[in-house]
């Protein structure tokens, strides 16, 4: 088993708001990222494969195809958009990144050809913060 | 002989803008601006690097205190812009494009007159790890 990365980025705009509470409770909880106007982040995503080299090419999968698949199923979706406003998939929800990459997941799994999974996707959001998911299963 | 020194202190604000000049029409803000002019905005994580070039003081060996540096940044940059959104939020920008180049030129007109005279001020301005921009030049 081998596992590769693809790395993709996107910019985007978001704000941390629950619209259930108050502006004072949100504000508490979110502190700046909760300003009504936005603001906004470089974020990169890294895509980690797994599965075993394909005999005759070599390749798990071929990278440009992931980086090209991830493009067209996600990054067209997110960059330059606002998350909590553009983005279909973030629709009513809570515009983490911790949702994102949750989000970010569903959009992409089902694309990925068979035998190829999908074994973690890493969210970085600022040079000090970012997320890893593994999946639900 | 000169014994001019460069210094240099980094700091980092996350903000949300849009390009796009409103005495054009959409069609032609798209053209110009791409994806930059949509309407919802975007976000990047902006790294600022302040240099600052003079000989360093005979008692202290500074050519400036970064901490004093770095608090006037603090002060006069980063608690204007961090977590904004440029075009909405900021005086600067209500009239003017928040391009990188534009958003330099503030950020120098801003740090100048707190700066000793004999001293050289230079702005570099990271909108993403692949565009930045200088001022002055």
């Amino acid at each position: 088993m081998v596992y590769l990365t693809r790395i993709e980025h996107f910019n985007a705009a978001h704000k941390l708001y629950n619209p259930n509470w108050s502006k004072e409770k949100n504000d508490e909880v979110f502190g700046k990222c909760a300003n009504e106007n936005w603001h906004g982040h470089n974020f990169e995503l890294y895509v980690t494969i797994k599965g075993d080299p394909d005999p005759e090419s070599g390749f798990i999968f071929d990278a440009k195809k992931l980086g090209g698949l991830i493009n067209e199923k996600v990054i067209e979706k997110l960059d330059h958009r606002n998350l909590n406003v553009d983005v279909d998939f973030m629709k009513g929800k809570l515009c983490s990144i911790e949702n994102l990459v949750m989000g970010i997941w569903k959009e992409l799994e089902p694309h990925l050809p068979p035998p190829v999974q999908l074994h973690c996707l890493k969210l970085v959001e600022t040079a000090k913060i970012f997320v890893e998911y593994y999946g639900s299963k | 002989m000169s014994k001019k020194v460069a210094i240099f202190r980094k700091e980092h604000f996350n903000a949300a803008h849009r390009l796009f000049n409103a005495d054009w029409d959409d069609k032609k803000n798209t053209e110009v601006f791409g994806k930059c002019a949509l309407p919802n905005y975007h976000g990047h994580n902006y790294e600022l690097i302040v240099k600052i070039v003079g000989e360093p003081d005979e008692e202290t060996g500074y050519v400036m205190d970064l901490k004093q540096l770095s608090d006037l940044i603090g002060e006069k940059i980063i608690e204007r812009f961090d977590h904004k959104n440029l075009n909405l939020d900021t005086e600067e920008f209500k009239n003017q494009n928040p391009t990188a180049e534009n958003i330099a030129i503030a950020i120098y007109e801003l740090l100048r007159p707190h700066i000793p005279k004999e001293k050289d001020l230079q702005i570099r301005l990271y909108e993403t790890p692949r565009n930045f921009v200088e001022y002055p030049v």
